[in-house]
C-alpha cells in the first residue's frame, strides 16, 4: 500500500514544522526591522515638522524722515527702531533687564529683516509701518507648547513676564506663524528660527560632483583593466588585495591622508568642495572599483568570444559588447559609493568643511559645510530649536539620498538590456 | 586531390602541465566540411579553437608544432590574430548573438574591419549574409528587432549569418547544432552543406549521425591524439582502427 498523507514517515511532520518555523522567523525579522524603520523615521519626521512654519511678531516701526534717511534709507539703525518701537507696546516695561526680555521677543536677526523690507519696498518710508519680523526660537517654542511653564521660573527659557507679553500680543493678533521658506533658502546661522539648510545642501552637492567626476571614471578604467586586460600575475593580485583592503580602511584616515596631501602638500583652498570632493572620491574608488569588477565578471563571456571571433580587437570586443551590458551593474556600484559619501563625516572634519558657512558657496573653491556636518553642528547646538532643526536637516538629507538612488535606478533601467 | 588549406604537423597542446592534444598531424582540404568527432574531453574542440586561435584566451594553454592556414605560420610572430580571425570565422556550442538588433548582429564584423562604410552597401551585405543563411525570409521585416528574440535555431543561423558577412575562408564550428531542436538541426545541417561550395568548414560534433550526413571528411579523436581520418564514408562503412569501430558503433565514448 503507498501513503501519501502527512503520516507517511520520512519525517515529513517534522520537515513542514520547520519550514514554518523558518518562514515565521523570517517574516518576524522583517517586521522588526520595518518596525524599526518607521520608529525612526516618524519620530524624526514628528521633530521636523516644527520647522514647516514659523512664528512672526508684529512690531511697529517708526520709518519717519527723522529716523530714516529718506535719500539712504540703508544708514539707519534698525535695531534701534525695532527695539523703540516694542517698547511702545509694552509701556509699562523700564527696567533695563525687563528691556532686554523685551527686544529678545524678536530674533537678532528682526533689525536685518526691517533693512530687507524696507529695501524692497522703499513706499513704506516716511511713516510709522507694521512690520513683520521672526520671532525668537523661545517664543516660537512656547506658543507650539513646547516649553513647560509649570516648571519655576529658573528651570525653563521663558519667564513668567515674557508669557504675558506673548499672550497680550497674540491677544492683538500681533502674532503669526507662516511657511519657513527660510529653512530651504537659508544658510547657517548661530539663531535657530533663522538657520538654513541651503549653504550645506549646496557644499554637498558640489563635494559629491566632484567625488563623482573624479571617482566613476578612475573606478570604471581600473575595474576594466584589472578584469579585462591586466597579466593574471603576483602583482595582479597585491593589487587586488589592497583595493579590497581599501575599502574597509576607516574613513577618517582618508580625512589624514587628504589633510596632508591635498591641503598641506599641494595647497588646495582649505574648506573646499573640491578638497571635500577629492577627499571622498579616494573613498569611494575601492568601492566602485569592485562593484564594476562584479559587474564585468557577470557578463556571460560568450559575447566577448563571439567579438573576438569575429576579429574584434581586445579592447573592441570589451568597449563594443562587455562594458554596455556591464554598464548598469557599475552604475549601481557607482550609487553605493556615492551614497556613501553623501553620509560621510569623518574625513570632511578633517580638511575643515567644517566650519560655519552662512552663505551659499558660489563654487568648489569656496568654503562650504556639507549636510551630515551640518546635522552634527546642530545636533551640538545648545538651544533647544536646534533639535528640530537637526531634524529637518536629516530629512533634507534622505530626500537627496532618496532622489539620487531614484536617478540611478532610472538611468539604469534606461541602460539594461536583456539577453 | 586539390592542396589542402589547412595543415597541422606535430601539433602539441598543454593546459599548464596536461597534455590535451598529443602530436597530430591533420590536412584539412578546401570546400569541404570535415567532421572532428569523439567522446567528451578527447581534445576535438581544443584542436578547432587552435585553428583561429581561440586558445589564446586561456592564459594556462600552450601550443607547439606546426598549424598552417594557406601555408603561412599562424603561430608566427607577425602574425595578428584580429586578421587571422577575420579570414576563420567562428559559431559556438551556444548560440550566441550580441544583445543587440539582428541587423547590428550581422553588420558588426562590416563595421570593426571597415568593409565597408556606404549605409546603401551594408544593407545589402547584411542581406546577403542573412539570405545566404536561410534566414532572410524570416527576420527581413523586423531587422531592428533584438537579435535574442528569436528562436534557438534563428539564433544559430543569425551567428553564422554573422560569421560569414565579413566572407572569411574557413568556417570553425563547435557542436553548432546541440543546443537545438531536430527540426532546427536538419535547417542548419542543409545550410552547412550549401556553405560548403564557397567556404571550408570544419564541424565538431557529438553526433555521429550529423557527421555522417553534413560531412565530407571525418576525423576521429581519441584520448587527444587523432586515431583515424578519410573520408566520410570510409570511416563510417569500414574504419581500420578497432576504437575507430567501437565509438561508431557505440561501444565506447
Amino acid at each position: 500500500m503507498i501513503d501519501l498523507t502527512k503520516k507517511a514517515g520520512f519525517g515529513l511532520a517534522g520537515r513542514h514544522r520547520a519550514e514554518k518555523r523558518f518562514k515565521w522567523v523570517g517574516r518576524s525579522a522583517i517586521a522588526i526591522s520595518l518596525m524599526f524603520l518607521a520608529l525612526m523615521v516618524g519620530s524624526i519626521t514628528l521633530t521636523a515638522s516644527g520647522t514647516l512654519r514659523q512664528t512672526q511678531i508684529a512690531v511697529q516701526v517708526d520709518l519717519g524722515a527723522e529716523n530714516v534717511d529718506p535719500t539712504d534709507p540703508a544708514s539707519a539703525s534698525y535695531g534701534r527702531l525695532v527695539k523703540s518701537g516694542l517698547r511702545d507696546m509694552f509701556p509699562d516695561v523700564t527696567s533695563r533687564r525687563e528691556k532686554k526680555a523685551l527686544y529678545n521677543l524678536v530674533s537678532p536677526e528682526g533689525s536685518f529683516e526691517a533693512a530687507k523690507l524696507v529695501a524692497k519696498d522703499p513706499d513704506l518710508l516716511g511713516s510709522t509701518q507694521t512690520l513683520w519680523l521672526t520671532a525668537s526660537d523661545d517664543l516660537d517654542l512656547y506658543l507650539r507648547g513646547k516649553i513647560d511653564i509649570t516648571l519655576p521660573q529658573n528651570q525653563r527659557q521663558i519667564s513668567d513676564k515674557e508669557v504675558v507679553w506673548i499672550n497680550a500680543l497674540q491677544a492683538n493678533n500681533q502674532l503669526r506663524r507662516v511657511a519657513n521658506w527660510n529653512f530651504l533658502t537659508g544658510g547657517d546661522s548661530r539663531e535657530p528660527e533663522i538657520a538654513g539648510i541651503l549653504s550645506a545642501l549646496v557644499g554637498s552637492l558640489y563635494s559629491l560632483a566632484v567625488c563623482f567626476a573624479l571617482s566613476f571614471p578612475i573606478g570604471i578604467g581600473a575595474a576594466i583593466y584589472l578584469e579585462e586586460f591586466a597579466p593574471a600575475n603576483r602583482l595582479s593580485d597585491l593589487i587586488e588585495v589592497n583595493i579590497n583592503n581599501l575599502a574597509a580602511v576607516p574613513s577618517i584616515v582618508f580625512g589624514l591622508l587628504g589633510l596632508s596631501i591635498f591641503l598641506g602638500y599641494m595647497g588646495l583652498p582649505r574648506s573646499s568642495p573640491l578638497v571635500g570632493g577629492m577627499v571622498l572620491a579616494l573613498m569611494t574608488l575601492p568601492t566602485i572599483i569592485i562593484a564594476a569588477r562584479a559587474a564585468l565578471r557577470s557578463v556571460p563571456p560568450s559575447f566577448k568570444e563571439a567579438a573576438l571571433a569575429l576579429g574584434a580587437s581586445p579592447v573592441q570586443a570589451v568597449f563594443h559588447h562587455v562594458f554596455p551590458v556591464a554598464m548598469p551593474g557599475m552604475l549601481t556600484g557607482a550609487i553605493i559609493g556615492m551614497a556613501q559619501a553623501l553620509g560621510e563625516t569623518a574625513p570632511l572634519l578633517m580638511i575643515g568643511m567644517v566650519a560655519f558657512i552662512v552663505d551659499i558657496p558660489d563654487s568648489i573653491l569656496e568654503p562650504a559645510t556639507a549636510l551630515p556636518v551640518q546635522i552634527f553642528l546642530w545636533a551640538d547646538s545648545p538651544e533647544r530649536a536646534f533639535t528640530e532643526k537637526t531634524a529637518a536637516a536629516i530629512i533634507v538629507l534622505l530626500i537627496f539620498l532618496i532622489s539620487m538612488n531614484l536617478i540611478a535606478i532610472l538611468l539604469r533601467r534606461k541602460l539594461e538590456t536583456r539577453f | 586531390m586539390t592542396d589542402p588549406i589547412i595543415t597541422a604537423r606535430g601539433v602539441d597542446i598543454f593546459y599548464d602541465t596536461k597534455q590535451a592534444i598529443h602530436n597530430i598531424d591533420l590536412d584539412i582540404l578546401p570546400n569541404k566540411v570535415t567532421a572532428f568527432i569523439g567522446p567528451s574531453g578527447c581534445g576535438k574542440s581544443t584542436f578547432l579553437r587552435a585553428i583561429n586561435r581561440m586558445n589564446d584566451l586561456i592564459p594556462s594553454c600552450r601550443i607547439s608544432g606546426d598549424m598552417k592556414i594557406a601555408g603561412q605560420d599562424i603561430y608566427a610572430p607577425a602574425v595578428d590574430v584580429v586578421a587571422l580571425r577575420a579570414q576563420v570565422g567562428m559559431v559556438f556550442q551556444k548560440p550566441n548573438p550580441f544583445p543587440k538588433s539582428i541587423f547590428e548582429n550581422v553588420a558588426y564584423g562590416l563595421k570593426i574591419h571597415k568593409i565597408t562604410t556606404s549605409k546603401t552597401e551594408m544593407q545589402d551585405r547584411v542581406e546577403w549574409s542573412l539570405r545566404s543563411a536561410g534566414l532572410w525570409d524570416e527576420v527581413a521585416d523586423r531587422l531592428d528587432d533584438p537579435g535574442n528574440s528569436l528562436s534557438g535555431g534563428q539564433q544559430q543561423r543569425l551567428c553564422i549569418a554573422r560569421a560569414i558577412a565579413i566572407k572569411p575562408k574557413v568556417i570553425l564550428m563547435d557542436e553548432p547544432c546541440s543546443a537545438l531542436d531536430p527540426i532546427a538541426t536538419a535547417v542548419v545541417e542543409e545550410l552547412i552543406d550549401n556553405l560548403r561550395k564557397d567556404y571550408t568548414i570544419v564541424i565538431v560534433t557529438h553526433s555521429m549521425q550529423q557527421a555522417a550526413r553534413v560531412s565530407q571528411r571525418t576525423a576521429f579523436f581519441h584520448l587527444g591524439s587523432l586515431v583515424e581520418y578519410g573520408e566520410t564514408k570510409s570511416i563510417f562503412t569500414n574504419p581500420t582502427d578497432e576504437r575507430t569501430q567501437n565509438y561508431i558503433t557505440g561501444r565506447i565514448g
